[in-house]
């Protein structure tokens, strides 16, 4: 087997609207992450951040160009294949944690697992691992109201990489949490990366950008730099070919 | 960085041999601004010759002299810990002024310049934060938590600095669309093909 990205964007390009109301979101963007790997896009609002973090979780479409998942091509999905591939290969983080009020963080982090059609025990089971991993095990039957923030957060991460799925999509998950807080979030995410899962993350912190191996600047919907990955897994892996 | 004030503070907590000093400077500052051993004595004859430390004793077996510190010395000390740190002799800063002269000597290529050294500073956060990552999050001692202070510093300063380029860079490209007229030359293409791509949508 060679070494295909956990997530490849080949070429991608978006445009909204035609002629000359057409606005290029993102423009022949290239970028891959891998097993292990964290990902980070910096930009200024408007850069197409947001787009990129879109079409990489399958929730839009590229005008021009591939999104593949794990080796599956997303835009040849059904939209039945599409909700299988967010139960089931990728989780999004967000800044306002996004968790369901009614449910305890256990219950929270299993539910895509049981909409996936595991026993609720099972689930349940594999949900607290996922808990335990990012160390807020103690916390699995507290509602997100009488949890902290940075629990909170925690708790989304433990969802978005529960059972199977390998890869985070995670959008500002620290702009809505003190500096302390938010590296705190940042470690967990980390964690779970070089646990071997791969995570993007749009953020505009670069003090949070720098827990990446790879910071990748947008602008006007185009790759300007990046900060490239001195020696890292892509490399070493490109270069045996095969794991 | 006033070496001589760390001696002194150093001193405050107890006498010191200077190997000593040389070691318990680095070890609480997390080794970023080394200090040579004969750094370490000049200071220690400066400070003895203002009249701010004295020798405790004479040498021991193996020459040694510790010193300690007078009574004014202390008050130094008391001064430098009640007083705000003077900003006035801040060294200068090479970018900043690198910066300034970019926007004003013709073709130079700011946004390139800008971009280049946004992602240099985002090189060394990203070593500065392996560095973090290699130690845990709970420190240790108190000689710990002083390095992670010091080390959330250099971040701090890091990211500031990326912070000032993305604003610099903002008003570059504010001050290209507002004013295209006069930026016709082709020293400043870069910044035409910025407005003209923006208008375009």
């Amino acid at each position: 087997m060679t070494t295909s990205p956990i997530l490849l964007l080949d070429n991608v390009s978006r445009v909204h609207g035609h002629d000359e109301t057409a606005v290029r979101a993102l423009d022949g963007v290239t970028l891959r992450v891998h097993a292990g790997e964290l990902v980070a896009v910096m930009g200024p609002s408007g850069s197409g951040k947001s787009t990129l973090l879109n079409l990489a979780g399958g929730l839009d479409q590229p005008t021009v160009g591939q999104v593949f998942v794990e080796g599956a091509d997303v835009g040849a999905m059904s939209m039945r294949d599409l909700a299988a591939l967010r139960r089931r290969s990728l989780g999004f983080v967000f800044q306002d944690f996004n968790l369901i009020p009614s449910l305890t963080a256990a219950e929270n982090v299993a539910l895509p697992l049981e909409l996936d059609g595991l026993r609720v025990r099972k689930a349940r089971r594999i949900a607290l691992d996922a808990l335990e991993a990012v160390g807020i095990a103690d916390l699995a039957d507290r509602y997100p109201e009488h949890m902290s923030g940075g629990q909170q957060q925690r708790v989304a991460i433990a969802r978005a990489l529960v059972g199977n799925r390998r890869l985070v999509l995670a959008d500002e998950p620290t702009g809505a949490l003190d500096s302390q807080t938010g590296e705190a979030v940042l470690r967990v995410l980390r964690s779970r990366c070089d646990a071997g899962a791969g995570g993007l993350l749009v953020t505009h912190e670069a003090r949070h950008a720098a827990w990446a191996d790879r910071v990748v600047f947008l602008r006007d919907g185009v790759v300007v730099d990046s900060t490239g990955t001195p020696p890292g897994p892509e490399s070493l892996l490109d270069s045996v070919g095969t794991i | 960085m006033s070496i001589r004030r760390g001696l002194l503070a150093l001193l405050a907590q107890e006498p010191m041999y200077g190997a000593q000093l040389r070691s318990e400077f680095e070890s609480r500052t997390g080794g970023t601004w080394p200090l040579n051993v004969g750094q370490v004595y000049t200071t220690l004859a400066r400070l003895e010759r203002d009249g701010l430390v004295e020798a405790a004793g004479g040498a021991d077996d193996e020459g040694r002299i510790g010193y300690r510190l007078t009574d004014q010395g202390r008050a130094e000390v008391q001064r430098w810990w009640t007083a705000p740190v003077d900003r006035g002799d801040t060294p200068r800063d090479e970018l900043v002024i690198k910066l300034a002269l970019a926007v004003t000597v013709p073709g130079v290529d700011v946004q390139r310049l800008v971009q280049t050294q946004r992602t240099a500073t985002l090189r060394h956060l990203q070593d500065l934060t392996k560095l973090k990552r290699a130690s845990s999050e709970e420190a240790g001692g108190r000689n710990e938590l002083a390095w992670f202070l010091v080390l959330d510093n250099l971040v701090f300063a890091a990211e500031a600095e990326i912070r000032w380029l993305d604003h610099v860079e903002s008003r570059l490209a504010r001050e290209a669309t507002r004013a295209p007229e006069v930026r016709t030359r082709d020293t400043e293409s870069s910044f035409d093909d910025q407005s003209s791509k923006r208008a375009s949508r």
